[in-house]
């Protein structure tokens, strides 16, 4: 580990502080009642409020279009906000022309200059903020080193692998100290290997140097991997906000639902709400219990979200009041570490379910009748989209 | 490839025959066909363009005329040494004028031997005109010929005249090149033309400079439209760009025409500024027939030529590159002319080569707003062309103008690299 990674080793404690006791008011960074719109008629971004601690990973996620590029840039200053205030550090930068905020950011083709070499490049923001010629090179060394690349200084960035221009990227935008570095999806124009690596080295430099990041992806996968919370954007609002853990076992509505991992839904009416359980009247007759999560009224269209993974189709390991109900194999694929099985379910021929390669694990054939059933508790009841 | 394969020499393909070898021969068809496709063009070029652009340019050192017209007086001569105030030839060479003279006059070709001479020495030509068929036919064969040609013209005893032809008589003549650069040839060896008729190398420098003042302006003022075209919405920068391509599609000359109009002293522009108050009415300016017209209207006629490679390389610019630039802290100026001016160099070299060359051989433009200190080579070679009909030196003069643009795109390809200019 190098000496600027150990410095910053303290810091790592009081992030952790920072992130206990941090209220929506003394948020590092903070969007206060923020919208956008380009054209004046709509609105790209719409009401967003959103606090992020100091020293925290935080990843705005979404599809192509739900806003979240949008926040990022104006966040670094690219656009400016049509209404309401965008905070850093307690001190509004509305007004604040993006060379004077000292945010780092890495973006979706790294953005290296290609007539500079790399050492070059990582020298630029220290020559513009007139640093001596000395403490240049040793900040330059140092943060070349930080990502591995300590030797290719004197290469052009035409000359590196996607996945080294992804770390020169990365140490330019740090190379400064920012305190805050925004990326915009980093990670996109690699391998699927190449990212999944870059997405641990992320994370460990992150957590080295006690920095804040926002980051920006449309793939939930590198989002639940890498943050510490998730924005989940749509339609120009966060849907939820929350850890990786809660999005995915307990999301607030159907969107996030759907949009986080692979979830089936079954469509019905509610028949009555007692505390943690409701009972659901499916459209195909049948009635299961369920968590209601944004549902209240008996009667209401709701939408069940259950995770594949979640289903069993070995009757024992399920508790004692889950529901049975009856299933045909549509199709089975053998995956590797997971067999996964298409069924129709109540009506719905696109039910699919996980289950790990385990060796006693039956192999179902197209055609079969079984019956599957799941815990109450991972039956939720969504609002009905 | 195996290890032994590279042990016995070439690489070798299935059937035995080296690998290259086979590769060429695969390659042949796809190669002729692709030649078939340019011929038609290729051939045209040759017959209608560089043939006879390379006549033309050969006329620079031709110089048949002199050893062909008067053959046996130039072998006759071949003796005879000028010494300044020295003698005539003798009355040999005399005799060889008459016998090559009688054959001009009658096939009536010594007149242009008298004005091919007469670039070299004034006066060489009425001294052939004069010495006609009906002059020669009154000569006494009898007598001694050199005093009867005396008879004619003084000029023939005169030993320069002698050292002219003689100095003329090989088939090939730097004659036309040392004009074209203000030097003739003197009995003392080559000189530099009396000051009074020196204007080459003076309109060489002109146009030199003045190309490269149309190449600055066009730069500086097609930049920034470059910029806006590309950074634009496509809707306006298609209407944009229509604007930019507008000229094109008027002819040159009403355009130039119409700085005519727009520049003269009672014209549009001088009628403003007077207005405005910004010029004395009795003291307009003058902006047209000299150099300024030239540089403001070959700066509009060429303009277009630097917008369009500079916004093709633009184009491909990509705006992450300054916003990344202030991302890291660079103000606006900085992330210009750090970053994004560099990228648009191969742009603007295209565009400043593009523009110079067609600037270096820019003529109608010159010719109708130059007046007489706004004139290009260009014009004096059309001149020579057309109206003194020394074809000779308006090949020698074109000559050193292509020799001139190939030498300094030489030291422009070895300054900015050629490989750096991107048209498209």
């Amino acid at each position: 580990m190098t000496d600027c990674a150990v410095a910053h080793m303290n810091e790592r404690d009081k992030r952790g502080r920072y992130l206990s006791d941090m209220t929506a008011n003394d948020g590092f960074v903070t969007f206060d009642r923020v919208q956008k719109s380009y054209d004046g008629e709509n609105l790209v971004v719409k009401d967003l409020n959103l606090s992020i601690g100091k020293g925290e990973f935080l990843t705005m996620l979404g599809p192509s279009g739900s806003g979240k590029t949008t926040c990022l840039m104006m966040l670094a200053g690219f656009e400016s906000a049509t209404h309401g205030e965008i905070k850093l550090d307690g001190v509004s930068i509305n007004n604040i022309p993006p060379h004077k905020r000292g945010i780092g950011m890495v973006f979706q083709n790294y953005a290296l200059f290609p007539h500079m070499t790399v050492a070059e490049n990582l020298a630029f923001p220290l020559e513009v903020r007139k640093m001596g010629k000395d403490e240049r090179e040793a900040k330059v060394k140092r943060a070349l080193d930080m990502v591995q690349m300590g030797a290719f200084g004197g290469r052009r960035p035409a000359q590196l692998s996607g996945g080294q221009q992804q770390r020169i990227a990365l140490a330019r935008a740090l190379v400064f100290d920012a305190e805050l570095v925004l990326m915009d999806e980093p990670l996109g124009a690699l391998d699927k290997q190449l990212r999944e690596h870059m997405q641990f080295e992320i994370k460990h430099l992150h957590e080295q140097l006690g920095i804040t990041v926002v980051y920006v992806t449309h793939d939930q996968g590198e989002a639940l991997t890498m943050s510490d919370r998730v924005a989940v954007f749509n339609d120009g609002r966060i849907q939820q906000l929350a850890p990786p853990e809660d999005l995915y076992e307990r999301p607030e509505n159907s969107f996030v639902a759907q949009f986080i991992g692979e979830n089936n839904t079954l469509g019905g009416r509610i028949e009555k709400i007692e505390g943690d359980v409701a009972e659901v009247r499916l459209h195909s007759g049948e009635l299961i219990s369920a968590f209601p999560v944004n549902v209240t009224q008996p009667g209401e269209e709701t939408t069940i979200s259950i995770r594949p993974e979640r289903v069993e189709i070995d009757h024992t390991r399920l508790p004692a009041d889950a529901h049975l109900i009856d299933a045909e194999v549509l199709e089975w694929i053998y995956m590797g570490d997971i067999f996964r099985t298409r069924l129709r379910v109540a009506g719905n021929d696109q039910f699919v379910i996980k289950s790990r390669n385990s060796g006693d694990q039956r192999k179902l054939k197209p055609g079969e009748k079984i019956k599957i059933g799941w815990a109450p508790m991972d039956a939720r009841a969504l609002d009905a989209s | 490839m195996s290890s032994t394969d590279m042990d016995t020499g070439p690489v070798l393909a299935a059937d035995g025959t080296p690998l290259k070898k086979s590769l060429a021969r695969a390659l042949r068809r796809q190669k002729m066909r692709a030649l078939m496709l340019i011929a038609p063009l290729l051939l045209f070029i040759l017959i209608t363009f560089l043939i006879p652009i390379g006549q033309m340019l050969l006329r620079s050192v031709d110089n048949e005329i002199v050893s062909a017209t008067i053959p046996r007086t130039v072998q006759a001569l071949e003796d005879w040494e000028f010494v300044e105030g020295g003698a005539p030839p003798g009355e040999a060479v005399f005799e060889q004028l008459y016998e090559d003279m009688l054959i001009a006059t009658e096939q009536k070709i010594h007149t242009r031997l008298g004005s091919r001479l007469n670039y070299e020495m004034s006066g060489m030509s009425s001294l052939f005109r004069k010495t006609n068929e009906r002059r020669l036919g009154r000569f006494d064969l009898e007598e001694p010929l050199a005093p009867q040609f005396a008879d004619i013209d003084e000029d023939w005893l005169d030993p320069e005249v002698w050292f002219t032809i003689q100095s003329n008589s090989d088939t090939v003549t730097a004659g036309y090149f040392l004009a074209a650069v203000d030097l003739q040839r003197t009995p003392d060896g080559i000189e530099s033309v009396p000051d009074f008729s020196a204007i080459y190398v003076k309109l060489f420098v002109r146009t030199i400079i003045l190309s490269v003042t149309i190449t600055f302006t066009c730069l500086i003022l097609g930049y920034p439209i470059a910029w806006l075209l590309s950074n634009l919405p496509a809707k306006s920068a298609n209407l944009l760009l229509i604007l930019v391509l507008l000229p094109f599609w008027t002819s040159l000359l009403v355009r130039t025409s119409a700085w005519k109009v727009l520049l003269q002293q009672q014209g549009v522009i001088n009628d403003i500024l007077v207005w405005i108050g910004l010029v004395a009415d009795d003291n307009r300016l003058a902006l047209i027939n000299n150099a300024t017209g030239t540089v403001i209207a070959m700066t509009h006629i060429l303009l277009p030529f630097m917008i369009l490679p500079l916004y093709s390389v633009m184009k491909t610019i990509p705006p992450s590159y300054v916003r990344a630039a202030k991302s890291l802290g660079a103000t606006d100026w900085t992330a210009f002319w750090r970053v994004y001016f560099p990228q648009s160099v191969p742009g603007i070299g295209a565009g400043a080569i593009l523009v110079f060359i067609l600037a270096i051989g820019y003529y109608i433009t010159p010719e109708l707003v130059g007046g007489t200190d706004g004139t290009f080579i260009s014009n004096r070679i059309y001149y020579h062309i057309s109206s003194s009909l020394n074809w000779g030196l308006a090949a020698a003069l074109a000559t050193i103008l292509l020799a001139l643009v190939m030498v300094l795109y030489w030291i422009y390809d070895r300054m900015v690299g050629i490989d750096n200019v991107k048209l498209g």
